[in-house]
């Protein structure tokens, strides 16, 4: 392919609804694309979603691709890869980003190969350098960053979760929906779903809660983590916890956060008994008010935080949680 | 009789302190730290631990690890073997060297497509040197194999593949036919870990050394030359952030001056 132009947007849908980080890599792409003087393209593959393109549209999208099919319905690489790389074929972009989420860390890769082209998963800064996209991710766990550039066209990325600043919604602006039959072969679909679970806990969602009390290694039991969690209560929070908490089976798989959990960006993170190793931190990456209460003065935690104190939770959190209830009911 | 490839990766110890983590910048290489020697890559050991539960389920089956690294990749090799797998193969030639995830596939696939037959690849997630999780998706593509993603458990029963995938907001269970390519995350479990006379053991057991011309792969596709991706910066961020330390003569002091400070902050 050549002439490729556009920044194309894998958007992603969740409970029916678009996810945000669909408005978050839209509010990238328009930067990118207003800077190389090219449109925005987004492409949305499901069952039932042709009635989403107009909110993709609203959120920076010039042109929005529709794949609705059935064998749509659930993501699964064999049936989605060749929608999506139909897409790509349509639309030519000279950028492709998806969003490092279940869908987008097993979609990429391959979507990547069949476009003859590499990508850079897990983006936290995307940029243009003399025409070419500047990817900057972080590695070794996060103790490092790299920036990378793609020698092929197109240019392809994973958007890292919450790095990228969505644009107003401007439900005036207009825009143009294509409609892509799949052309999915059933019989290329080589895996099956079998089950499916939800562990979702009740209460609010680690992603969408302004106060989140993480929970690490040295809480050293599963009742300790009730502590945690009637402290985030009371300050209308949720609880989190680093992979060796749920390692331990001390709290669920879906609240840990990190580089290989949650991507969370609360007001307020509360760590408590955590070390604050780099790939903890990897999921806190847009967090500013880190506090911590650990026993070693020396932890890595406290490079990250605004105040910490050194000491035994279980000396401090619950003359805390006292303090802050009457703070809260003064 | 079940084949199972497991890849494993050396790759400088993830646990290292952020205090030592340097990188050189000129070379855009990670210096090694004194005293930390480079480990197998922990979810690809948990590959091999899938693939040693499989042939503890099944009764029988052959394991090859295998790797592409330098010479001293061998350590990661020695590990999966002393596990319990039965070989090793071992791709190392300055050809493969500075590849991206697209060059070290290709190497990856030839020398899988050499082991022929056999039923079922394991990979780690993501490697935790670039934590990337390309790789095994793309040795999948090159040899027209179904890839499932990172897995908690891997199951084989009458030539099906069973797996459960972590997902995040819970889990789903796929089956597909074998061959696949499966990669393993962390919920799995924990890996065995070798004794002593493990070891001894392993020390005996086969491991081959092939070369690019081994693989019949043109070394210009492997390596950096092969790469698609070009890496133009590696640096340290800083962090900026100044811990201010409350201090009080009583935990529960310091507990309520905590408090009371993110209060006055209307953090609380
Ligand atoms: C590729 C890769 C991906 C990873 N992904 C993630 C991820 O997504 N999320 C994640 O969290 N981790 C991840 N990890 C693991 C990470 O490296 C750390 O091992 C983990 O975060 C450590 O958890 P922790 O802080 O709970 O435990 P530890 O490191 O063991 O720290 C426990 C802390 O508790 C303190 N402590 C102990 N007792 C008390 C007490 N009574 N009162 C106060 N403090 C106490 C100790 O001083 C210590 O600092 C990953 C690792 C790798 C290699
Ligand atoms: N050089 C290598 N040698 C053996 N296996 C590898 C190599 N690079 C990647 N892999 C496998 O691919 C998985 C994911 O790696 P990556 O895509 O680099 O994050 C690893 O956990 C390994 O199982």
């Amino acid at each position: 392919m050549a002439n490729e132009s556009g920044v194309l947007v894998f958007g992603e849908v969740e409970e029916g609804a678009l996810a945000s980080i669909s408005s978050e890599m839209l509010g990238a792409a328009r930067r990118l694309a207003d800077q190389l003087g090219q449109p925005v393209q987004a492409a949305l593959l499901g069952q039932g979603v042709e009635s989403l393109a107009q909110g993709l549209i609203a959120a920076g999208a010039d042109k929005v691709y529709v794949v609705d099919d059935p064998a749509l319905a659930e993501y699964q690489s064999d049936a989605f890869l060749p929608a999506a790389e139909k897409v790509c074929r349509e639309a030519n972009p000279s950028i492709v980003l998806l969003g490092q989420t279940d869908v987008g860390r097993d979609l990429a890769p391959r979507l990547a190969f069949r476009l003859e082209t590499a990508v850079a998963m897990d983006c936290l800064d995307l940029a243009v350098s003399d025409g070419r996209l500047v990817m900057t991710r972080a590695c070794y766990g996060g103790n490092a960053n790299a920036q990378h550039t793609c020698k092929t066209m197109p240019q392809m990325a994973t958007v890292r979760v919450k790095s990228q600043e969505p644009l107003a919604p401007d439900s005036s602006r207009q825009g143009e929906v294509v409609k892509i039959a799949a052309g999915v072969d059933a019989s290329a679909v080589r895996t099956k779903i079998t089950d499916r679970r939800k562990e979702e806990a009740e209460g609010i969602r680690l992603e969408d809660a302004e106060v989140i009390v993480g929970g690490g290694r040295g809480m050293g039991s599963v009742e300790a983590f009730q502590t945690l969690e009637e402290l985030a209560g009371l300050m209308k929070g949720a609880v989190g916890a680093t992979r060796a908490a749920c390692d331990m089976g001390w709290y669920p798989i879906p609240k840990q956060i990190g580089l290989t959990g949650k991507v969370v960006s609360p007001t307020l993170y509360i760590a408590v008994a955590i070390s604050g190793a780099s790939q903890h931190m990897a999921g806190l990456s847009g967090t500013k008010n880190i506090i911590a209460v650990n026993k070693d003065p020396e932890a890595n935690i406290f490079r990250y935080c605004r105040y910490g104190i050194v000491g035994d939770w279980k000396t401090v959190i619950p003359p805390f949680l006292n303090k802050v209830r009457e703070l809260k009911s003064g | 009789m079940l084949h199972m490839i497991c890849c494993v990766k050396q790759v400088p110890d993830p646990e290292t302190p952020a205090s030592q983590f340097k990188v050189d910048e000129a070379t855009k290489k990670v210096l090694p730290v004194p005293g930390i020697q480079p480990v197998p890559d922990e979810y690809a050991i948990l590959g091999v631990e899938a693939a040693l539960r499989i042939r503890d389920a099944v009764g029988e089956a052959k394991i090859t690890i295998l790797t592409l690294g330098p010479e001293a990749a061998r350590d990661a090799v020695k590990h999966a073997l002393a596990m319990g797998a039965d070989e090793g193969v071992q791709l190392t030639d300055a050809a493969f060297e500075n590849g991206d995830s697209f060059a070290t596939a290709r190497a990856l696939a030839a020398a899988i497509k050499k082991l022929e037959p056999f039923d079922l690849v394991l990979c780690g997630r993501q490697a935790p040197d670039w934590d990337v999780g390309v790789t095994p998706s793309i040795v999948a593509d090159i040899l027209s194999l179904p890839c499932i993603t990172r897995a908690s458990n891997v199951k084989v029963s009458d030539g099906t593949l069973q797996v459960e995938r972590v997902l995040s907001d819970g889990f789903e269970t796929v089956e597909a036919s074998l061959p696949a390519v499966v990669t393993v995350s962390n919920e799995l479990g924990e890996p065995r870990y070798p004794q002593l006379k493990q070891i001894m053991a392993a020390a005996k057991k086969q491991v081959s050394v092939w070369s690019a011309g081994d693989l019949g792969v043109d070394s210009s596709q492997l390596g950096a030359a092969g790469s698609l991706l070009s890496l133009d910066r590696l640096y340290v961020p800083v962090q900026d952030v100044k811990c201010e330390f409350i201090e009080g003569e009583t935990p529960e002091e310091s507990a309520e001056k905590l408090a009371a400070k993110l209060r006055e902050e209307k953090l609380i």
